[in-house]
């Protein structure tokens, strides 16, 4: 058995660092760990997405369609882009922020303003948390991700002391303190 | 002790343990990571070089030199490199010498999906393709021990997957090493026909080795399971077999040229029916058929693209996943950064009507919409001879011009524009110089004044270079003073001489310190749209108005610019 988490966002809104944090935590509690990340010409304002995957035996590095147990989305359009990796009775975890995308932008589309509702008909108890206000009363906009770890964290059959030590042996000394805060807002999402 | 790797890390760590000293690579996602991870280690060399090619020529002097030397690159780098690696093949080493070489199936970062198992296989030169982090460490290390027992040196091949995926590593120390003394041998490493000619008997035999040598080596693995689907597969792509295909048994091949020919027909006796699990070209699968063994392979796999659990499970098993669909959604295609020096290039190429011939790198987003500043990109450096090109078929080099960034012309810009002069070109070169080479990551080049180490280093002045090269018309402008710049691209494509134009302002992520000054729109917008052609992310129309996101905005100051109605304002001062 493998629990498999999907992080989906924009480049730049630091997914990587969420998906060091779970790596952490999983080898922290025994698991065999496997994460895939995107580096390169991905990063640059497109679509992203990394694979956390943890367990007695991980082969694949990879969530495939229809694998992932859980799916955190830094964005909404993202969210509802790779929906089709959550398995059947999965957990969704969305940051409402939208981040409109160059053929939006450019006015060549328009950013879907029913994502929620689209969500909502495929996994009912999707959860949305206005990540960025939370990070930003925790100091500093940056801080999305974290927050997203404490919102994650609520839903997991694991100890929240093993979510922190995770934070502190992945964020840089000097931002601990704001990421700390940061996970406690996430955390506190009642929902 | 277990640590999180990624399989970069894992490469560069276990170079470390085999006790390397000299390393040398050009920047190449997915395989930039390794040569900055063993970068970290006091106890190595590690440089970037100016391109594939001199790299390995380092790597393969410090192995003759006595040192066990590496080289990493993506696959196109091989390309580069292959001159050198193909007589490499013929000299042997000194010390052991590997190369590791990251393909991209699914071509996440690159410009085509080649496979570089052929280079194995044309070079005569064994290859090794681990499947995971641990893997990545142990086969890097086993590459040193073979390179020296046959005296060859060893490609190992990643691929994106396992470059820039994370798992569990077991570390082990370094292996304290001597270096080897340096003996001059003529016959060996001066390939001249005669000497080559007695090489090649020693590479072809070397082969033979190698072959019957595979045949026992651990580095290929049979795991039965249950007998009735067998498959051969290698590298990342056995992870998705064992997923997909829990009971059947595998062959799985450590190193993947040459083939075990004995172990190979063993396996197809003991299982029913045999499948070959491959990305990319049917490499194995060839060669298998041509053993006269019997497999099914590219008949229900693609050439193209990454494999995954679920596309194995399902062309074997004829299993299908039910999937929720997304329905149509807006795509989002990477863009250029806000603040990017290069955007203003591009908005004036398209709006003068230039045809630009690019090259490889940020700026390669230009092409896309709505900048649409470029009209081609095939290689690094390629922009100058093709913009040649173009010059002499149609005659005039009216409208036209090469795009090149700064690290890509000293990679293999620099012949190309040594060839305009020599044979006569009226054409443009822009060299947009943003000081450093930024798709990869970051990485110094010679022209910025620092070594991968962050060491301070002589820095190549870029229009002294082009000068001294014998171009007479040299122009260094700031790509954000639009006005000058159009001027310079006007004056410089219309001139019946060549030219170079340095556009020059580093890139806006370098700058660590940079805090949010923001420009807004007031109400004097017409909503003309003029802005929307710039293709900044920071500026979208929401609402049916045009708003600057002001948590995206980095104050640059080009869409100001480009306004002709005053309507764009900064708001506050920079930080």
């Amino acid at each position: 058995m493998t629990t498999d988490i999907l992080i989906v966002g924009v480049g730049g809104q630091g997914t990587l660092l969420a998906s060091r944090v779970l790596g952490n935590l999983a080898q922290s509690l025994g698991y065999d760990v496997k994460l895939s990340e995107v580096h390169g010409m991905a990063q640059r304002g497109g679509s992203v997405v990394t694979h956390v995957r943890f367990g007695d035996k991980v082969f694949s590095p990879v969530i495939d369609e229809s694998c992932a147990d859980i799916i955190l989305a830094f964005e909404k359009l993202e969210a509802l882009r790779w929906v089709g990796r959550l398995k059947k009775n999965g957990r969704m975890f969305i940051n409402t922020q939208e981040i409109a995308p160059m053929p939006v932008i450019t006015g060549a589309e328009s950013y879907p303003s029913d994502i929620e509702e689209r969500i909502r008909a495929l996994v009912p108890d999707a959860v949305f948390v206005d990540a960025l206000k939370l990070a930003e009363e925790a100091g500093t906009a940056k801080a999305v991700n974290i927050v997203l770890i404490g919102v994650l964290a609520r839903h997991m059959d694991i100890n929240k002391n093993a979510f922190l030590d995770a934070i502190r042996a992945t964020v840089p000394q000097k931002l601990l303190d704001v990421n700390l805060a940061a996970f406690e807002k996430g955390y506190n999402v009642k929902s | 002790m277990k640590k999180l790797m990624l399989g970069n890390e894992a490469f560069a760590r276990g170079a470390y343990e085999a006790g390397v000293t000299v390393a040398a690579a050009y920047p190449g996602t997915p395989s930039t990571e390794i040569t900055e991870n063993i970068a970290k280690y006091p106890e190595v060399y590690a440089e970037w070089s100016p391109n594939e090619k001199v790299a390995l020529e380092v790597a393969i002097g410090a192995s003759i030199g006595g040192a066990r030397a590496l080289c990493c690159m993506k696959h196109v780098g091989l390309n580069v490199a292959a001159d050198p690696l193909f007589t490499v093949s013929y000299t042997g080493v000194g010390g052991g010498l590997v190369i590791i070489v990251a393909d991209d199936p699914g071509m996440h970062s690159s410009q085509n999906e080649q496979d570089s198992r052929f280079y194995a296989r044309s070079a005569h030169v064994m290859m090794l393709e681990p499947s995971d982090s641990m893997e990545a460490k142990e086969f890097v290390k086993t590459a040193y021990d073979l390179s020296e027992q046959f005296d060859t040196p060893v490609l190992v091949r990643s691929s994106t997957r396992l470059s820039h995926s994370q798992g569990l590593v077991e570390l082990g120390e370094r292996l304290q090493r001597e270096l080897k003394p340096y003996k001059k041998d003529i016959g060996k490493y001066v390939m001249m026909p005669g000497m080559a000619r007695k090489r090649h008997i020693v590479v072809e035999q070397r082969m033979k080795d190698i072959r019957a040598f595979a045949e026992t080596e651990e580095l290929n693995r049979v795991e039965y399971r249950d007998k009735s689907i067998g498959v051969i597969t290698s590298g990342v792509v056995y992870n998705y077999v064992r997923e997909a295909l829990p009971e059947a048994s595998t062959l799985k091949l450590g190193m993947v040229y040459p083939l075990p020919e004995k172990l190979i027909r063993d396996f197809a006796r003991e299982v029913d029916k045999l499948y070959v699990v491959e990305e990319l070209e049917p490499f194995f699968e060839n060669q298998i058929k041509a053993m006269g063994v019997k497999v099914i392979g590219k008949e229900i796999f693609s050439v193209q693209g990454e494999y995954s659990v679920n596309l194995i499970s399902e062309r074997i098993s004829g299993r299908k996943a039910e999937v929720f669909d997304s329905g149509a959604l807006p795509q989002r295609p990477p863009v250029m950064c806000p603040g990017c020096p290069h955007r203003a290039v591009f908005y004036t190429l398209r709006k003068l009507g230039i045809t630009a011939m690019g090259d490889i790198g940020c700026y390669t987003l230009g092409a896309l919409p709505p900048l649409q500043g470029i009209d081609t990109c095939v290689c690094m450096g390629a922009s100058i001879g093709m913009a040649m090109g173009m010059e002499k078929a149609r005659g005039s080099a009216n409208k036209l011009v090469a795009v090149i960034g700064d690290s890509t012309f000293l990679h293999s810009g620099i012949t190309g524009l040594v060839d305009m002069v020599y044979n006569g070109s009226r054409g443009t070169v822009i060299i947009l110089d943003n000081s450093t080479t930024g798709m990869t990551g970051h990485q110094d080049h010679p022209a910025t004044g620092k070594t991968l180490r962050g060491d301070i280093a002589p820095a190549i002045d870029i229009p002294a270079l082009v000068r001294s090269i014998g171009v007479q018309h040299v122009r260094v402008v700031d790509p954000f003073d639009l006005k000058a710049l159009e001027q310079a691209l006007k004056e410089e494509t219309e001139r019946d001489a060549l030219s170079v134009i340095i556009a020059k302002r580093p890139c806006v992520l370098l700058d660590k310190k940079y805090t949010h000054p923001a420009y807004a729109i007031n109400d004097k917008c017409r909503n003309c749209g003029v802005c929307m052609r710039l293709g900044c992310p920071a500026i979208a129309k929401k609402d049916g108005e045009r708003r600057i996101d002001a948590t995206v905005c980095t104050g640059c100051g080009l869409c100001p610019e480009v306004c002709r109605f005053g309507a764009i304002e900064k708001v506050g001062d920079v930080k």
